[in-house]
């Protein structure tokens, strides 16, 4: 699972891929953001430090989601009007990827899945909207203009510099819970549920004085 | 990798200048200053008070802000309070929420109307709402029924919460109740926040919280409070299908063992005009105490017999008595035919001791009957009665149909505090 090493292009401290699919990182001395093609690394920017925050996880937290361990290897943080979330990038020990989401200590883990039918258009987007799926329909529950504030860690895509962007939250009668994004074209869907913090069963999670 | 945070942030309140913390730090979204109730950005608390309400007279939460304390197993810090109202005609109700905080578990609320405690937390599937004149909606696959609609007001803020909150803000709520459960939407704009709350004795809470005292008396019925006759009812319900069964159980053995024999029959003819009627039956042996049922018919038309009886033990002379008067009229009118009374009569003598007996008869009729009127004398011995087992039958059912009635006053009353009330 451990991905190719070299050398950072704007500091030259070392860089070790943890994820072998993992397309961008972030160099731990100078903060540039790291894109890789095939073997060569090129530094696209540099990014500030991220802003505090109070998740209780980070980068090196380890944990299982039914039954698969996994590690956190890598953060996208979002901030909209009315707060703002953690996308925890996951590799999993059988070298796929998700998404540990944590809005205020609500956590959901999803994965990227291929859309069987035409993801609503962001045109379209309102609370209440139907989005089929095999097993049960999803609605749209929330609609979020959000902003990226921040990257951390190992990507599977290049992630970097975007603008505002829509995200559409979907539930359903049980915990499936399903999020698009439109930072893509065409959108992005991850499908997943929603899951109590002691059912992951992390360990080396930040601690909190007092706690 | 480790990183400690730190456990609080503080700052002074930009309205009053006392201090202000902040525990759950970047996960809260109001924070409203404990001594003034001014409502500041967290973000920036120091340049911007987005609501200045100043606490008319000051709140002592029944738990007060920071504290801590073991509730489902974690450690929870109690953040935030708020007092929320609703408006029914010209009334306002209360009740209060608090906001309690662990960083790895998130949030979870307590709230109290009137004494009546709720342990709440939000819920993040859609429960499936089914419309009728009743809307019932089902949540973890139970059905919970929907008991009121209101607007609810935020009357007052302490402390932090991890939404946006001021004074005055509507939303409309919808409860639904499955004692002990209550599931509530929460709609503001177009978004819907679904939470469960179970009925808590709130001696837990004082206990979990060390609270001091004792928690306050709940007022009335509340919309998830479990009755406190349900448990009763099932409970007295199967002891009345037990006891019924072991009625019946009875009666079977009852009507299986009872000899019904025969002891003692004879036939006699009554004339009137005689001087003397009365007479002795030879004797008879009831081998076992057992009640005595005596038959009695006679060929009575238009006309009635009377018969003293008295059972007399014909070794110690003790006697029971009984009496009986058989009519038996029949006619045609402009009706048709009628008859009235009937030619069959039975006394039961109440249980007797084992022994020889013989019956003493005294008869007495209409002196119409010239030819005389026979009639029959029939004795059977431990003939089974069903009045008793009626009468048990009665009794075992009472207790059910007490606490139905009771269960079902109950149910009236907490109706009565929502939308579907008489």
């Amino acid at each position: 699972m451990r991905g190719p090493a070299g050398r950072c292009p704007n500091c030259g401290a070392p860089i070790q891929f943890r994820w072998s699919s993992a397309v961008q990182t972030v160099c731990a001395s100078c903060r540039s953001v790291v894109v890789r093609h095939d073997v060569d690394l090129d530094a696209i920017g540099e990014i500030s430090d991220l802003p505090p925050d109070s998740s209780p996880i980070q980068l090196g937290t380890e944990g299982r989601f039914d039954d698969k361990p996994f590690t956190v290897i890598g953060r996208i943080v979002y901030e909209h009007d009315e707060g703002g979330w953690n996308e925890w990038h996951l590799a999993f020990a059988d070298g796929t990827s998700g998404w540990l989401s944590d809005a205020q200590a609500e956590y959901a883990v999803t994965r990227l899945t291929p859309p069987p039918k035409p993801l609503p258009k962001e045109a379209d987007l309102t609370v209440g909207v139907r989005y089929d799926w095999p097993d049960g329909a999803f609605a749209i529950t929330t609609l979020t203009h959000a902003r990226y504030v921040g990257v951390d860690g190992e990507l599977p895509f290049e992630y970097w510099g975007k603008d505002k962007m829509w995200f559409a939250d979907l539930r359903r009668h049980d915990a499936v819970f399903a999020t698009i994004d439109y930072s893509e074209e065409p959108p992005l869907l991850f499908v997943g549920r929603f899951v109590e913090y002691d059912d992951l069963g992390l360990r080396n999670v930040r601690t909190f004085e007092g706690w | 990798m480790v990183t400690n945070a730190p456990r609080t942030r503080g700052f002074n309140c930009s309205n009053c200048g006392a201090a202000v913390e902040l525990r759950a730090l970047q996960h809260t979204l109001t924070v409203a200053c404990t001594s003034c109730g001014a409502i500041l950005d967290p973000r920036d608390p120091n340049v911007h008070i987005l609501q200045t309400a100043a606490l008319k007279e000051s709140v002592a939460p029944a738990i007060p802000l920071g504290t801590r304390g073991l509730w489902n197993g974690r450690m929870y810090e109690v953040i935030g309070f708020q007092r929320r109202s609703i408006g029914v005609e010209l009334t306002r109700y209360s009740w209060d929420e608090y906001v309690l905080f662990n960083p790895y578990q998130g949030f979870r609320y307590l709230s109290c109307y009137q004494g009546h405690w709720n342990d709440i937390r939000i819920v993040h599937e859609l429960p499936r709402v089914v419309s009728s004149k009743r809307p019932s909606a089902e949540y973890a696959s139970v059905t919970h029924r929907h008991f009121q609609r209101a607007l609810a007001r935020t009357d007052l803020v302490l402390g932090e919460f991890p939404w946006r909150v001021r004074v005055g803000d509507e939303v409309t709520v919808d409860d639904y109740v499955a004692p002990p459960f209550l599931l509530s939407s929460e709609r503001t704009g177009n978004e819907v926040t679904w939470s469960q709350g179970i009925y808590t004795d709130p001696r837990t809470i004082w206990q979990a919280f060390s609270l001091s005292g004792s928690p306050p008396r709940a007022h009335g019925v509340f919309a998830n409070q479990p009755s406190p006759y349900r448990q009763g009812l099932a409970v007295a319900f199967r002891t009345f299908l037990v006891l019924a069964a072991i009625l019946v159980l009875v009666l079977i053995g009852r009507l299986v063992t009872a000899t019904d024999a025969d002891v003692f029959s004879g036939n006699y003819v009554y004339r009137p005009g005689s001087p003397e009627q009365s007479f002795v039956t030879e004797t008879f042996r009831l081998p076992h105490a057992a009640t005595v049922d005596v038959d009695l018919s006679a060929a009575v038309q238009n006309g009635w017999l009377g018969l003293d009886l008295a059972l007399i033990n014909s070794d110690t002379g003790d006697a029971w008595n009984a009496a009986h008067e058989i009519s038996y009229y029949s006619g045609v009118d402009s009706d048709g035919s009628w008859t009235e009374g009937s030619r069959q009569g039975w006394v039961r003598l109440p249980r007797v001791p084992a022994g020889e007996y013989y019956l003493r008869v005294e008869p007495e009729g209409d002196a119409q009957a010239a030819a005389g009127v026979g009639y029959t004398i029939r004795v059977r011995r431990d003939v089974p009665s069903l009045v008793p087992y009626g009468l048990a039958f009665v009794a075992i059912l009472l207790p059910p149909v007490l606490v139905g009635w009771r269960a079902h006053v109950f149910e009236r009353r907490r109706l009565q505090e929502g939308d579907y009330g008489e």
